[in-house]
């Protein structure tokens, strides 16, 4: 029989080291561990996503009273709704009886979410309603105490965010200066509301902030999207060379940055009297039969999407003709959404021109995202040797569209907030 | 199917072409998913009609799939391109690509007319790359025709329509063809 020592008295133990997770952040690289440790991504859920603004919805995935979509700030469920007086709440999808998920719908229209275990009901706004043979609970029991938990939230140009904080300054203010270029980017809509109008959703085995970077790296585009590029005719090729017209990458604040791969497209209310690019004639044609020419050639412009990348931190981006949305589910599991942006209302044509260009590149079977994700994957898998290694960030002067600036900022960011 | 869309298909008929059997369209289709399997994409190319429609939606239910986002939604031009990227050498997820093996069962008719038959069977796909075994199922409905060709009448894939059991959940890259 062996004698196990006793243990040390608890105040003599020393305390574990708490991470220094400043010292993995430096101005022009960041260390391994940010991919493949999963105590950092644990103190990322707490520290980062449950402590901003975090994307929920787009405003009209959620068009009248009753709709509502299911969402995820960081690892945890929530129900996007809109009440009946219109306004909009995000509350975590958990029963406050014994935890269950409310709603298991992706999107739908409901007056009442039902707890399927014992029958708790609540409404649009989370109050809890009904409690089955509530006649088990003492007089004390008041179903007030018990609504689901509500998130603070805030609407900029359609985008819906959430936080669990209370205190953090509001979304316009976090927004900062990207709040223009989201401006910019809605006026994709030529005059018709903009519509999230589908979406695709893949998942791939790598951190979150591997995709979090690539929504601001033009460098990788001429390398991993050969394939795709080759796909195009010449002229369009030519729009899609993004490293060779003179872009540029910019730090917002906030860790939020823009990406500018094709200034001509920054704005699409401007030079609408330029010619009418080969790919888009066939549909400028068709407008013409029922759109005056001012109105064709607003909408044409429009129909291929704006020529740069807002990377909002930490989860959205507005990028180029659609919404990225990314959601961390482990340190090595990461699950993307590229939804699709249409014309609300807008001519059917147009409207399936960005459907098919949306499904040229994008989604599992597209020419472009399987190919970034098996990108990603490697960066993942790579990362598995030299774990005391670096991944360097050191590209790119002022006024390149390839410097690795964006990516720097949202780093920044990470820090300020990991280390809070 | 009922009665009356079964009569609308006979309606658009020639009924001097001889319709297709359940054993022809079954060993066309076996055919397609060993050409598939074995990447043999320009013999797969061929198989199809200039006008054949290569879908695979996001959403179960519906047919308007031209309104309506999908992971696929191939005319002609647009499937010479995939198979053109996919052979390309220059697409990282399609060189090398996931290794596939698929089994196509469970037909049933659902429409028949001389020269074509509409049918929907069941496809279990493995895939296989890296350290990493992933299977994907589906239900996939099927418009076949007798076309015209060099050598004599032939079968033609008018309209394929892949249904996969997740395809409204997240799905992931994939550098293959279903």
């Amino acid at each position: 029989m062996t004698v196990q020592p006793a243990p040390r008295p608890a105040a003599v133990q020393s305390p574990p080291a708490a991470p220094d997770f400043g010292s993995l952040v430096r101005e022009d690289r960041v260390h391994t561990s940010l991919y493949t440790d999963p105590t950092i991504f644990a103190t990322e859920m707490d520290k980062i996503f449950a402590n901003t603004w975090v994307w929920v919805a787009h405003a009209s995935e959620i068009p009248t009273p009753g709709n509502f979509k299911t969402a995820h700030v960081g690892t945890q469920p929530v129900i996007v709704t809109r009440a009946p007086d219109g306004r909009v709440h995000v509350l975590l999808n958990r029963c406050r009886h014994r935890a269950g998920s409310v709603c298991e719908q992706r999107a739908g229209k409901t007056s009442v979410f039902v707890c399927p275990y014992h029958g708790w009901s609540y409404d649009l706004t989370g109050r809890l309603r009904g409690v089955p043979h509530a006649s088990g609970y003492d007089a004390s029991f008041d179903k007030k105490d018990f609504p689901l938990i509500s998130l603070r939230v805030e609407e900029y140009a359609g985008l819906i965010f959430a936080t669990l904080r209370a205190d953090i300054q509001p979304l316009e203010a976090h927004l900062g200066r990207a709040r223009k270029w989201i401006d910019l980017f809605m006026k994709q809509g030529a005059g018709f509301p903009i519509k999230a109008g589908g979406a695709h959703r893949f998942r791939f085995r790598g951190n979150w902030k591997i995709q979090l970077e690539n929504t601001t790296d033009a460098y990788h585009f001429p390398i991993v999207h050969r394939s795709f590029l080759t796909s195009l005719d010449d002229e369009t090729e030519k729009v899609f060379d993004v490293l060779g017209q003179g872009g540029w990458v910019e730090d917002l604040g906030n860790g939020h940055s823009v990406m500018v791969m094709i200034p001509d497209l920054v704005d699409l209310e401007q030079n609408l009297d330029a010619p009418i690019p080969e790919r888009f004639q066939a549909l400028a044609d068709e407008l013409a039969l029922e759109h005056p020419p001012e109105r064709v050639r607003r909408i044409v412009r429009a129909v291929g999407g704006s020529g740069f990348n807002v990377n909002i931190f930490p989860n959205i981006a507005c990028s180029m003709a659609f919404f990225r949305v990314l959601r961390p589910v482990a340190v090595d599991e990461t699950e993307i959404t590229h939804m699709v942006i249409t014309m609300d209302g807008g001519p059917p044509a147009a409207n399936r021109a960005r459907l098919r260009l949306h499904e040229h590149f994008q989604g599992p079977m597209g020419f472009g995202s399987p190919d970034d994700a098996e990108g990603w994957e490697r960066v993942q898998r790579g990362a598995a040797a030299g774990t005391d290694l670096w991944v360097m960030l050191n590209r790119g002067q002022e006024r390149d569209v390839s410097a690795e600036t964006g990516m720097r900022a949202a780093y920044q960011m990470w820090q300020r907030m990991m280390t809070a | 199917m009922n009665g009356a869309q079964r009569c609308e298909e006979n309606a658009t008929t020639e009924p001097s072409v001889a319709g297709i059997s359940l054993q022809e369209a079954t060993q066309f289709i076996w055919l397609e998913a060993d050409l598939l399997d074995g990447q043999d994409y320009s013999a797969w190319l061929a198989l199809w009609t200039g006008e054949g429609r290569y879908v695979i939606p996001i959403e179960r239910t519906g047919d308007d799939h031209a309104d309506r986002l999908n992971v696929v939604y191939d005319d002609r031009a647009m499937r010479e391109a995939r198979v053109q990227r996919l052979k390309s050498g220059l697409s990282m997820s399609a060189s090398p690509s996931a290794r596939t093996v698929r089994t196509v069962s469970r037909f049933r008719v659902l429409g028949e007319h001389a020269g074509g038959t509409h049918l929907r069977c069941a496809q279990h796909l493995v895939e296989y790359k890296y350290d990493r075994t992933r299977t994907l199922a589906a239900d996939v409905s099927y418009r076949l025709v007798r076309a015209a060709a060099d050598s004599g009448p032939r079968i033609a894939l008018q309209e394929k329509v892949v249904r996969l059991i997740n395809s409204d959940d997240a799905l992931f890259g994939m550098g293959y063809l279903l």
